[in-house]
């Protein structure tokens, strides 16, 4: 056993926050936020120079081979800092199914490039009915002479918008059970037939409806398995969600320090409010529960890294976190006051982000409902 | 980071279970048997195998294994619900106080006889005025010649009606201020002068109790570590007292039957139900995973301090709504206590209903503790 980081991970840890803070601060956070595109192409450029895009990309493809608690480092510090822009789309949700599933010859392809920061690329799963379970997939996949021929909308998209490819997850076959007939397609995104909408989300972060009204793709672009596509969603589902909860630890950790400093610095009653037993018991029990939530949060990316048996941890620690940092920011907003409510403060950011994120890749409450299936009740 | 045993680790925990299998067959299944479960012949052979004092140096009768061995240990017996209480006190904290502040005739004294199971141990800290605020502790020691004569009441004393020895926490300077004059004594249960009267808590069990000190004469040789530096030795012996995972523990079988009983009675198809059962599935989760990161620390030789007392907040809150949301889903049994006819679970729900406000007294307030995760911890103003 052994509960530390590696000397490695710190200084990527390290690394990563001075980067963040030095190149997007959150005024920077903010402008993108209001930018059609919601990203800066040179900050971009920058993080696939340190090798960001590329952290768990394996060297032969260009990237740096680590593993996935470094990813959870680097995720922790992207969430603290609110980092925008598509790097969970490319480099987790698309790299990693064509890590998984796709051919050498897609690998050489699209590995190296997404490591470079080269392309773009979106995971284009969640439809209108909202969910992420196969049963949930009714966009259409035909084989009309060599090409297939793809129909149907998906929802909730991020970073479509700006994508060069589409990882576009279709039905192929009717279904006795929703989990057959899943197929995988590599969708350039510039294929006739495609048309993105920009949604307006709570956080401002960049989802889109894409609706694909007879796109064409090559057969050589699937990814796996005709009709095997399931098993690979499902897979980078558990990964996805792990990770998204590191970024979401971090921005837990953003609101608890912002918290104890605002509580040393803001006087009333001739005191810092620090001093009161309430504020003192809200971010004592705030550190507390963003404290525990590593601990299972580091145990269940362990069991990721090492390919075991995880679909109870990981809907443990997607539930708590989850209901952690919707606590956290509420609770940042009450510490802050006023000021904590107005579009100007970045504590409002948070509050934000926090009401997004946990919805992602199933709530707290789905997740209750799978640990609670796992304890065979 | 790797959170896997190694192969010697996992023996070891096998060897645990084994001996449990072997040793607690058919016993009565209960909860809080680190706090109740007083059989000193089980001690004695916990201690034939080395299994006390397990982290501590061999020439005092340890076994100079690391505190992950201890982690392991401590989880089984606990899963087990193993009546371990005799020794629980001197292997968690007065065998690691007399490490940290005693002479080496203490030592020597002391910790074979822990760890053999022979001897138990009680704390005296608190008083009727000493609470929270313990360095207020009015019991007093003055001297005379070789002796400390000792004249005070202590309170909520576990086991001091069982134990050979209390680890006794008293005021030696008057004068001084009140975090000064304060020293640590070990006194034979014995000696003259010294009363226990019970306490009764709401489950109608006797484990507290007011001791009382009439001129009780103890050697001076007893004094633990510096006189007058007792506060200061206090904290991390409490450190120790707060860290273990027997604080989200203390209810694992019952939680084990109750999760049982919702699939056997078909409660378990009951949404609310599930959704409940399934939070405590994952407080636990990360209340255990947490007792871990503490038991870490120790094996690096790092003393947690706010980490303790943010584990034993979080753990022992949890087995209150254990306790609780384990009562809800019995409904009307759910008030049915042991003896009682038709008593589901033979009635442990009730009395582990009744027992868990203790928790967030015991070894230190929920209230304290998130003050020393404030203050301590985050340095807030205080």
């Amino acid at each position: 056993m052994n509960l530390d980081f590696t000397e490695e991970q710190e200084m990527l840890r390290t690394m990563a926050r001075d980067f963040i803070d030095k190149e997007c601060p959150k005024t920077m956070v903010r402008e993108l936020e209001d930018d059609p595109k919601g990203y800066f192409p040179e900050i971009w450029s920058k993080m696939a120079e340190l090798g960001w895009m590329g952290l768990i990309i394996p060297e032969k493809y260009g990237g740096t081979g680590g593993s996935f608690m470094d990813l959870v480092v680097l995720l922790e510090e992207i969430g603290r800092g609110c980092l925008p822009g598509p790097f969970f789309s490319t480099a987790i949700l698309s790299a990693l199914p064509i890590l998984a599933a796709g051919s050498e010859e897609q690998k050489q392809d699209f590995l190296p490039r997404i490591a470079k920061g080269q392309i773009i690329m979106a995971l284009a799963l969640t439809e209108p009915s909202a969910t992420y379970d196969a049963a949930g997939v009714s966009t259409t996949a035909r084989l009309e002479k060599d090409d297939y021929v793809i129909n149907g909308t998906k929802l909730f998209i991020h970073d479509a918008h700006i994508a060069d490819y589409l990882l576009c997850v279709t039905r192929t076959k009717g279904w006795s059970l929703p989990e057959q007939g899943i197929t995988l397609f590599l969708v350039d995104a510039k294929t006739p037939g495609i048309k993105i909408t920009p949604l307006l989300t709570i956080a401002d972060d960049k989802q889109n409806e894409v609706i694909l009204e007879n796109v064409s793709v090559p057969q050589k672009n699937m990814i796996g398995e005709l009709h095997q596509g399931w098993p690979v969603i499902a897979r980078l589902l558990e990964q996805a969600t792990i990770a998204k909860c590191a970024e979401m630890i971090g921005g837990a950790d953003w609101i608890l320090e912002a918290c104890i400093d605002y509580a040393k610095e803001r006087v009333q009653y001739d005191r810092p409010i620090g001093s009161f037993g309430m504020i003192q018991r809200y971010i004592a029990d705030m550190w507390t529960e963003v404290g525990i939530a590593k601990r299972l949060a580091y145990y269940t990316t362990w069991l990721v890294e090492q390919g075991l048996p995880c679909a109870m941890e990981v809907a443990m620690t997607k539930a708590w976190v989850s209901d952690v940092y919707m606590r956290q920011a509420r609770m940042g907003v009450q510490i802050h006051g006023g000021i904590g409510t107005t579009r100007d403060h970045d504590m409002g950011l948070y509050y934000r982000r926090a009401r997004q994120v946990t919805l992602l890749f199933g709530d707290a409450n789905l997740h209750r409902e799978v640990v609670a299936q796992e304890m065979g009740l | 980071m790797d959170f896997s045993f190694t192969p010697e680790q996992e023996r070891f925990r096998e060897e645990v279970r084994h001996f449990l299998d072997r040793e607690l067959p058919q016993q009565e299944v209960t909860e809080d048997r680190w706090l109740f479960g007083f059989f000193p012949q089980f001690s004695r052979k916990l201690g034939e195998r080395g299994w006390i004092g397990l982290t501590w140096p061999k020439e005092y009768g340890g076994q100079a294994r690391s505190y992950l061995d201890r982690l392991i240990l401590t989880e089984e017996l606990l899963r087990y619900g193993a009546p371990v209480f005799a020794h629980w006190f001197g292997d968690r904290q007065i065998g690691p106080a007399i490490l940290a502040h005693g002479t080496e005739e203490q030592k020597r004294e002391f910790l074979p006889q822990i760890a053999k199971g022979e001897i138990s141990f009680c704390v005296g800290m608190s008083e009727t005025e000493a609470g929270s605020d313990l360095a207020s502790l009015q019991t007093k020691a003055s001297t005379e010649g070789d002796w400390f004569i000792i004249n005070g009441q202590k309170v909520w004393t576990t086991g001091a009606h069982l134990a050979h020895f209390c680890y006794l926490v008293v005021r030696t300077d008057p004068s001084a201020p009140k975090h000064r004059g304060i020293s640590e004594l070990i006194v034979d249960m014995k000696s003259p002068g010294i009363t226990a009267r019970p306490l009764v808590d709401m489950t109608g069990a006797h484990e507290l109790n007011e001791v009382f000190f009439d001129n009780v004469h103890v050697p001076k040789k007893m004094l633990i570590g510096q006189e007058n530096r007792g506060w200061y030795q206090i904290a991390s012996q409490l450190d120790y007292e707060r860290s273990g995972i027997e604080r989200v523990m203390s209810n694992y079988p019952l939680f084990v039957d109750i999760i049982n009983l919702a699939k056997e009675e078909g409660l378990g198809k009951d949404p609310l139900v599930r959704y409940k059962l399934a939070q405590l599935g994952i407080e636990f989760e990360v209340g255990r995973l947490f007792c871990y990161r503490v038991a870490w620390l120790l094996s690096q030789g790092i003393v947690p301090n706010y980490e303790a007392a943010m584990a034993k907040t979080f753990c022992t809150e949890f087995e209150q709504r254990l306790a609780n949301v384990a009562s809800q889903i019995m409904g009307l049994y759910g008030q049915l206590m042991p003896g009682s006819k038709m008593g589901l679970l033979k009635g442990r729900v009730a009395r582990a209903y009744l027992y868990s406000p203790a928790y967030t007294m015991q070894g230190g307030t929920s209230e304290i503790l998130r003050n020393i995760v404030g203050i301590r911890g985050l340095g807030l103003p205080s």
